[in-house]
């Protein structure tokens, strides 16, 4: 016999769909089928079942071979690191729960540490952006509810955040939207012709790095001034077309992903995309939202800044928080090589951050705390796996749009592993002895 | 659990009525007792003021749009960052402050309960994981309802049952504590960017207006008999001239009486009067209509209040109404963040200086002191200053040293940049009145209490009534030298004591205490149509399955204090 | 018909790399994904490329050996691709000009052939890049 869990969240991007429906053993250790997920999200789930897996910490030995310790040994490694440490960096936190992240920035606290999550290299420019200029957003069930006009700047979700457009943004019949895909334009800007650009209505296939431009180029047409022939490779025509396309709408949204947050005027193309929002809703309603990756990324956000009053790269090391992307930001920090001592939990900076930055990561003491093999890992000398959160344990996450979302336990954890939250309260307890905290 | 006795102090405790009478407090077992034994721990009140905990009714201080507000405001932290210090978290942000700052500083002021005052209930994890993380006062959250589809839909055919089933649902679910409304119908219009400024404007598609949500909320709020009334923030809110739609909206409890079990007198809370109480056609006839509201407060028993006085700060307004905020960024030109939430409310955010050499401002503060000092029924009025958005809840000591000094009012007036402006468009030169530590207690204990439901649990000192108590370095007897002494008297305790715990000493943060959360736990009657409609909603309209949307579990609410209302009869 | 041609790289997600980190970044599905360069037809016919081909990109910041494929998502002449993951990360442009940024997109590169040449795994090239001894 089997069992079928219904309204499972899928712990993989920002798009959080919690409509997943998952078969397991009836005993509850096996998980056998899944069904509603995207196949990225599928092979999340299955992966958690394979048979090789790493269930024990491993200690990197000097001729380079790992070692199974065991959890205890693995913490007291931790603990003493951190104690040791002048500046260790914290770093990740996007793929575990807020509860784990909550105890994580204790530790962090104690530890005076620089903390930061993957919006270093992922929407951190987006954030420096919102503190300049604010932003006006919403749920994504407003925009399936209202939104008529749907621009996609820079993303492509139908790659990145498969069920993005099914659940929320193009194909949905809302309360005013009736008419599903028929009651929406879609726009999309990108350089290369996606997945996502050949469903549009309309294409700018812009000239790479030269949004700043085309976004103010729209703004000038919205308020209906000269423009040159072309910008950003775009003929001025077109660009009135989409200004039009723009405000003659109900309720518009821009979505928009790493085209805008990783190129080179960075926090300024999101200045201009929030400028063009704003310049909107003198016409009709619009908003503007960031298509988050990581399934709580937004969640560490939160949580740094409820507790700590910045959302990513926080520095402790003076014993209250300070905040300077650039200063304070892991691949800076790393690239400098000022840190001492490398925590990695729910990310993988070693394949994701530049070769300089994981570079730093190399030369130091480092835990890297993942239930699976990374390049993170392959350069950690700890390597901590631990339960699948949102599969083998539940836990708090928030969508893209900041809803939370409370994840589910669908199946058992293999014998004897830990979670990040059972993991993370042992190394407190030994950093609180280690360092005489109370 | 210890017990104390907090000897010889000055004890001002309307609940019993006792006016500065030197008298000792017992504490045990968490509560006010009559007598302790002699192994009691002796605190020495002597020559000091003693009060119950004061009691917040309406601050932002736990949710999404809070931390909205820190995620967006980094120069909020500057020169407010607090270091971990014994068992004290590290803190930052000044109007803004962190969740364990915020915690502190209500402590340290000699606060033990505070409502979060909009929670938008598709947000509710967010919100109760920010109050699991205030340490120290007990909190509560209110679920907004004035734009709800469903509220909108049932109430456009006045069925009150059917909105008393989905309020209980949803005070359920979220872990709610009371009925919020905030500029009822017009965030909704704010969908379409457009707004609802009169009681009368009909909200686009759903054709109800917002006295008919109003009316409509109040009625089921009383068909349930929750413990506290509708909670509203009206139409029109921060417009030269809204004070008609405040009278409006006021007018609407006529004719509807308070039935509860809880010792609740009001049938409607109007919180931040003072962005309410606005004359004028302009901002340069702008000025101020106190008179006008308290008057009609004053004659109505069914109403209580709260002020929001503005605090001449730098802060940050929040608020669910969200075509104001789109208002404001216009007026100020600073930066504006905006979130709708489908089916239920929105909220926007946006900086604001509220500088004493504007007359606007200075105006505002003026009104936001007159109301008070008008109110005949200090048990109906409360202070607050709608933290943050009229300024920092740090800034009660001031507001304070404002009511109780006469002298401390005059010596602002003068510094005014408009002084000539604040003095013709208000009374506050002509208002003598000093509120004595009576009503002072009133204000901040006993009223706001008894408005929410609490009254025979907080805001007094009676025996049988939680221990939460302030102990001030305040001298009843002694003539005030300087209004700044009461200031300072009043910003930091001598003792907080929470639920029998001490958790403040000489200013200092001594314990963590035992945080609850607070929220209304409804048993109501089976409404198969609600539930029908709730479930349609779900696989229609939302984006989230009806099995993901309760807060429920340890790590939302891990230590729940539920008041209980039968609704069954 | 040209030893190494120049062209401007940029990196970012696509199905399969998402697919083949949840299954296993140690594996060699993560290489079919991730360790690869998307190229415009008529790039690939100016390198004098056939599809398939490994080649070494360069750029003011490091190389990498990935194989050379035809874009799936074009035409983007001038253009190249390279999923997010350790590849892409060896030759980006890793400066943040204080924004803690990485320029993951828009990086010039060179790309020249170079079949002899292996794509390693990922986590071997990591590794190798950072001089980590490996037992």
């Amino acid at each position: 016999m089997t069992k079928t869990i219904t309204d499972v969240i899928c712990p993989f991007c920002g798009t959080l769909c919690d409509d997943v429906e998952v078969v397991v053993s009836d005993d509850g250790k096996k998980l056998l089928e899944v069904a509603n997920a995207c196949v990225i999200g599928t092979e999340k789930f299955l992966h958690s079942q394979e048979p090789d897996r790493v269930t024990r910490p491993r200690l990197r030995q000097e001729d380079g071979s790992w070692k199974t310790v065991s959890y205890e040994e693995a913490a007291d490694y931790t603990a003493k690191m951190l104690a040791k440490a002048k500046k260790p960096l914290m770093y990740g936190w996007s793929s575990t729960n807020c509860e784990a992240q909550s105890i994580g920035n204790e530790i962090a606290e104690i530890a005076k540490s620089c903390c930061d999550n993957t919006a270093a290299v992922c929407h951190g420019t987006t954030l420096i952006a919102v503190q300049d200029i604010g932003l006006p957003s919403c749920t994504l069930g407003e925009i399936k509810n209202r939104a008529d006009r749907v621009i996609f700047w820079g993303c492509n979700p139908a790659h990145a955040h498969p069920r993005h457009m099914s659940r929320y943004s193009i194909f949905p019949r809302g309360f005013f939207t009736g008419k599903g895909q028929m009651s929406r334009k879609m726009v999309v800007v990108d350089p290369r012709c996606t997945d996502t650009a050949k469903m549009a209505d309309v294409h700018l296939q812009i000239q790479q790095g030269h949004d700043y431009e085309l976004l103010d180029a729209l703004r000038v047409a919205l308020k209906g001034e000269w423009l040159p022939d072309s910008v950003a490779g775009i003929p001025a025509e077109k660009i009135r077309e989409v200004a039009d396309i723009m405000k003659s709408g109900r309720f518009g949204i821009i979505f928009f992903g790493m085209g805008v947050t990783q190129s080179l005027s960075k926090n300024h193309n999101i200045d201009a995309a929030i400028a063009l929002t704003k310049d909107l809703n003198e016409h009709t309603k619009f908003s503007i939202m960031p298509m988050r990756g990581h399934y709580n990324v937004t969640g560490s956000g939160e949580v740094f800044a409820w507790q700590f009053g910045f959302p990513y790269s926080v520095d402790l090391t003076r014993g209250f928080a300070r905040y300077n992307p650039g200063d304070s930001s892991s691949v800076d920090l790393l690239t400098r090589g000022e840190v001492d001592a490398m925590f990695t939990i729910g990310s993988d900076p070693g394949a994701h951050f530049p070769i300089s930055a994981v570079k730093g990561i190399a030369k130091v003491d480092s835990v890297c705390i993942d239930p699976h093999m990374t390049p993170t890992s392959g350069v950690s000398k700890l390597h901590v796996p631990v339960a699948f959160n949102g599969v083998e344990c539940g836990g708090n996450c928030y969508r893209m749009d900041n809803v939370p979302i409370d994840c589910r336990k669908v199946v058992e954890p293999p014998e004897g592993m830990l979670t990040d939250q059972e993991f993370l309260t042992m190394v407190l307890d030994r950093l609180k002895k280690l360092k005489g905290v109370a | 659990m210890a017990e104390y006795i907090i000897r010889n102090g000055h004890v001002f405790d309307p609940v019993q009525g006792i006016k500065g009478d030197k008298k000792d407090i017992c504490i045990k077992d968490g509560k006010i007792v009559d007598k302790v034994g002699s192994s009691a721990k002796v605190i020495d009140a002597k020559d000091k003021t003693v009060m119950a905990g004061a009691v917040e009714i309406h601050a932002h201080i736990a949710g999404p749009k809070v931390n909205l507000g820190r995620i967006y405001r980094p120069e909020d932290k500057l020169f407010s960052c607090t270091p971990t210090k014994g068992m004290e978290r590290m803190g930052s942000g000044a109007s803004i402050p962190t969740t364990f700052k915020t915690g502190y500083e209500y402590a340290k002021m000699g606060y033990t309960t505070a409502m979060e005052a909009a929670m938008p209930p598709l947000f509710s994890r967010h919100v109760h994981e920010e109050i699991r993380d205030t340490p120290i006062i007990d909190e509560g959250a209110f679920p907004v309802f004035g734009n709800n589809w469903f509220v909108l839909e049932y109430l456009k055919n006045h069925e009150i049952e059917n909105t008393a089933a989905y309020m209980a649902w949803l005070l359920n679910v979220t872990k709610g504590y009371a009925v919020k409304v905030v500029n009822p119908g017009g965030t909704e219009a704010w969908g379409w960017g457009l707004n609802c400024l009169t009681v009368n404007d009909p909200v686009p598609y759903f054709d109800i207006t917002p006295a008919e949500i109003v009316k409509g909320l109040m009625e089921a709020n009383e068909y349930l008999g929750l413990p506290h009334s509708v909670h509203i923030h009206p139409n029109n809110l921060g417009n030269p001239g809204c004070y008609e739609t405040t009278l409006d909206t006021l007018k609407l409890t006529e004719g509807i009486k308070a039935k509860n079990k809880f010792g609740r007198e009001q049938v409607l809370h109007l919180t931040h009067t003072q962005f309410h109480s606005y004359g004028g056609t302009t901002w340069a006839d702008f000025e101020s209509k106190a008179k006008e509201v308290t008057d009609y407060v004053n004659k109505n028993k069914s109403i209580t209040i709260d002020t929001g006085n503005v605090t001449l700060d730098e802060t940050t307004t929040m608020t669910a109404d969200g075509p104001f905020e789109h208002h404001l960024t216009g007026l100020n030109h600073l930066k504006w963040a905006n979130v709708d939430v489908e089916l239920e409310t929105a909220a926007g955010v946006v900086p604001y200086i509220y500088s004493p050499n504007i007359s606007v401002c200075a105006i505002q503060w003026a009104i936001g002191l007159e109301i008070p000092l008008m109110m005949k029924d200090p048990m109906r009025c409360y202070i607050t200053t709608d933290h943050p958005n009229a300024g920092p809840f740090t800034r009660y000591p001031r507001v304070i040293k404002w009511l109780m000094s006469k002298k401390a009012r005059d010596v602002q007036v003068d510094s005014f940049k408009h002084k000539d402006k604040v003095l013709s468009q208000t009374s506050i030169g002509s208002l003598d009145r000093e509120l004595s530590l009576y009503e002072l207690a009133q204000m901040t204990r006993a009223g706001p209490a008894k408005s929410l439901g609490l009254g025979s649990m907080v805001g007094g000192l009676k025996p049988g009534m939680d221990a939460d108590i302030a102990v001030y370095n305040f001298n009843p007897e002694k003539p005030v030298a300087n209004p700044d002494d009461i200031e300072k008297a009043f910003s930091r305790t001598a003792a907080t004591f929470k639920s029998g715990v001490q958790v403040v000493s000489n200013g200092e943060i001594v314990s963590n205490g035992n945080k609850r959360t607070l929220w209304v736990s409804i048993k109501a009657k089976e409404n198969a149509q609600v539930a029908r409609d709730i479930a349609e909603k779900f696989v229609k309209y939302y984006s989230m399955t009806q099995a993901n949307y309760e807060a429920l579990g340890h790590h939302f609410v891990p230590n729940p204090f539920a008041i209980e209302v039968d609704a069954t009869n | 018909m040209a030893n190494s041609i120049s062209v401007n790289l940029i990196s970012g997600r696509t199905i399969q790399q998402g697919v083949a980190i949840e299954s296993g970044k140690e594996k060699p599905s993560y290489r079919t994904a991730c360790g690869i360069i998307e190229m415009d037809p008529s790039d690939l016919k100016k390198l004098g490329a056939w599809k398939s081909t490994n080649v070494k990109v360069t750029s003011d910041y490091g190389s990498v050996v990935v194989k050379a494929v035809e874009a799936t998502q074009g035409p983007h002449p001038g253009v190249a691709f390279i999923p997010m993951g350790p590849w892409a990360n060896s030759v980006i442009n890793p400066n943040t000009y204080s924004t803690g940024m990485p320029t993951f997109k828009g990086t010039p590169v060179k790309i020249e052939v170079a079949i002899n040449e292996p794509v390693l795994l990922g986590i071997e090239l990591v590794q190798k890049n950072c001089g980590v001894i490996v037992g």
